[in-house]
């Protein structure tokens, strides 16, 4: 197994994907880090101070006023409600909530890549691990070794999974290392809130506890990880079900695009809630924010997307192992 | 005393969708024989090929390799046998070395003497190193046959393995399989379209149409009472009428005369034509094409 795995690396390094990953990071990354630096500085502008307490203090009157217009739906009022809470205790608490740092643009830009940047990074690699050994004809001879088919597919699968871990990793490292030229590297062991409850009656902070910033990341990270490897197993089936990598890819991607259309506006069509693709925002339960439809949680969207996951699974093995080769 | 039976074929049969694609083929390949597989396109060489290396399922039928049921012991059955399906597609974006070895770790204790060994058995030492998208037709073939190779296997299966080569190409493989067959005592099954091929490479043929064995025998037995004669005289008429007191003779459009090929008579009809005053203009030894052997040996029912 460990020979097949190795074959596996070899071909993913010879078509240096994880190395255009990389550099798409490393862009989006910078691209990112030179956003949040002008949106600083235009903060800071406007209100002629660097003073956090100050800013948040504007940002609370700013979501006050939205609050007290007529012309806003009520769901997003409710959003409102709840960062207006969040905001409130943070001021009381004598709490930063943007510490500035690379870690708080580390977290920052977890969040924000875990429903559609991540897992698009984790398709490049995923939807062709099995199809594009279709269209080079190589698997005529893949399957034909002395070796059972279902080997064959773990290798591919063990492989994925490897390279999963690594962009997840790259990604946590060019954020903190790119972005700290800029916002400088400290700030680790800042505080951070975690362990809002959303519920009927609006935001229940009853179990809010303080946590530092890193354990807050690692978190962060484990949950990204875990969606990219959910995302993964589903291209990956796709990968062994179609030829054309180009059609498993376009699937894939309709789904993710789909879900994130889908979050915003399925709030009253509740079986929604079984879809995959709107239980990729796994992070925002840490924070508190209003999940797309009631009563989602995190173990409720980890379940859905475990479920997900091994029928995926299990879709390419009975199928890679039965399927005729033509 | 007969050969070993390396490979072993019983009542094979698939059915694609609604439609019988391989009806019942029965063949054996034994130790240190090409086998032919000659048939026209869409006979259905490439399905049972497939079937014989484990790609797709047979409907019904067993396949033995060295002795192993391949649907019950695929690694022992596969372990003997290397092949090239259609066309030898390896990895481009490789080099013809990291191909190599990508196969050899699939297999039990073939290192790195061995892909040495089979590079230089091909003749591709020199560019074994360069990435395989910037070899010709040629070389990807011999390295295919390389990688068939490595696991030092009894059976070999080729499936059209002269397919778009230029003639030099087309004889050094020819050679190089009788090679492999006569000193290394491998079997080659060898699928083909060309007759032609066929006759100059095997020991045995079978005949393939619609997706069964017409027939199965030793070349010489096929072909040998099929050859003909051709023969272009001068004067047309007054040659035709001596040649036909001879032998049997048929008479063509482009105003040729053929006969049956015949050793033994060939000079002694030729005398008897030089001595009536005619020219012997042109005199030679034709094959049969595909086309007619099927026809005589369907009976005349057409091969589409
Ligand atoms: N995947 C498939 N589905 C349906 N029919 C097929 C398939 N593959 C081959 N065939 C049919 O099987 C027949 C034999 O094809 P093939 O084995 O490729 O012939 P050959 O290699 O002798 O030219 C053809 O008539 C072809 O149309
Ligand atoms: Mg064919």
């Amino acid at each position: 197994m460990n020979k097949l795995v190795q074959n596996e690396m070899l071909k993913l390094i010879a078509k240096k994907r994880l190395v255009v990953i990389a550099l798409i990071i490393g862009v989006l990354v910078i691209l990112f880090t030179y956003a949040q630096y002008k949106q600083v500085q235009t903060q800071r502008e406007k209100l002629g101070t660097s003073d956090w307490r100050t800013i948040l203090q504007q940002q609370i009157v700013d979501t006050t006023n939205r609050l007290s217009s007529s012309r806003i739906s009520d769901e997003w009022k409710k959003q409102l409600q709840i960062s207006l809470q969040q905001q409130q205790y943070y001021l009381d608490h004598d709490i930063n909530p943007a510490e500035p740092g690379a870690p708080t643009f580390m977290r920052i830009f977890l969040e924000n890549s875990i429903d559609l940047f991540i897992p698009l990074m984790v398709m490049v690699i995923a939807s062709d691990l099995v199809s594009s050994e279709h269209s080079l004809g190589t698997v005529k001879l893949l399957l034909t070794r002395p070796v059972n088919r279902w080997k064959v597919l773990l290798s591919k699968y063990i492989t994925l999974c490897l390279a999963i871990s690594l962009i997840i990793a790259i990604t946590g490292f060019l954020s903190y290392a790119i972005s700290g030229v800029v916002f400088g590297y400290k700030g680790f062991g800042a505080p951070i809130l975690t362990g809002f409850h959303v519920t009927d009656e609006g935001l229940n902070t009853s179990d809010v506890k303080l946590l530092s910033l890193w354990k807050f990341l690692l978190m962060d990270l484990g949950l990204v990880w875990f969606v990219a490897i959910v995302v993964g197993t589903l291209s990956f089936m796709l990968s062994v079900l179609i030829r054309s990598t180009a059609a498993g890819m376009g699937v894939m991607l309709a789904a993710l695009i789909s879900g994130a259309i889908l979050s915003n506006m399925v709030s009253s069509w509740e079986s929604a809630k079984y879809f995959f693709m709107v239980n990729l925002r796994l992070t925002d339960y840490m924070k508190g924010n209003a999940p797309p439809i009631e009563g989602m949680n995190l173990s409720f969207s980890m379940s859905v997307l475990l479920v997900w996951w091994a029928a995926a699974l299990l879709v390419s093995f009975m199928v890679f192992t039965k399927k005729d080769v033509y | 005393m007969e050969k070993k039976i390396t490979l072993s074929v019983k009542d094979l049969r698939k059915v694609i969708g609604r439609r019988e694609i391989i009806k019942g083929l029965t063949f054996d390949l034994r130790e240190g024989e090409v086998f032919g597989f000659l048939g026209p396109n869409g006979a259905g060489k490439t399905t049972t090929i497939r079937m014989l290396v484990g790609l797709i399922k047979p409907t019904s039928g067993s396949i033995h390799i060295c002795g192993s049921n391949i649907a019950e012991d695929f690694k022992g059955a596969l372990k003997n046998l290397g092949c090239i399906v259609e066309n030898p597609e390896l990895y481009p974006y490789l080099s013809g070395y990291n191909n190599l070895l990508h196969f050899a770790r699939m297999l039990d204790g073939v290192g790195e003497g061995r892909i040495k060994e089979v590079t230089a058995l091909v003749g591709l030492s020199e560019r074994i190193h360069d990435k395989v998208k910037t070899y010709s037709l040629g070389m990807r073939q011999r390295l295919g046959i390389a990688q068939a190779l490595l696991g030092n296997p009894k059976v070999l299966i080729l499936d059209e393995p002269t397919n778009g080569l230029d003639p030099a190409g087309i004889r050094e493989m020819r050679e190089f399989i009788r090679f492999l067959a006569e000193q290394e005592g491998l079997s080659v099954l060898v699928s083909s379209h060309l007759l032609s091929e066929i006759q100059l490479l095997c020991d045995r043929v079978a005949i393939i149409a619609k997706g069964t064995i017409i027939r199965t025998d030793t070349v010489q037995k096929l072909l040998s009472n099929r050859e003909k004669m051709v023969w272009r005289l001068d004067p047309f008429f007054k040659g035709k009428e001596v040649l036909g007191a001879l032998t049997g003779i048929e008479e063509k459009e482009d105003g040729t005369l053929w006969t049956e090929y015949n050793e033994q008579m060939t000079p002694e009809w030729n005398k008897q034509l030089v001595e009536a005053g005619v020219s012997v203009l042109e005199m030679n030894r034709k094959m049969p094409v595909l086309e007619d052997l099927f026809l005589e040996l369907t009976g005349g029912e057409t091969i589409e």
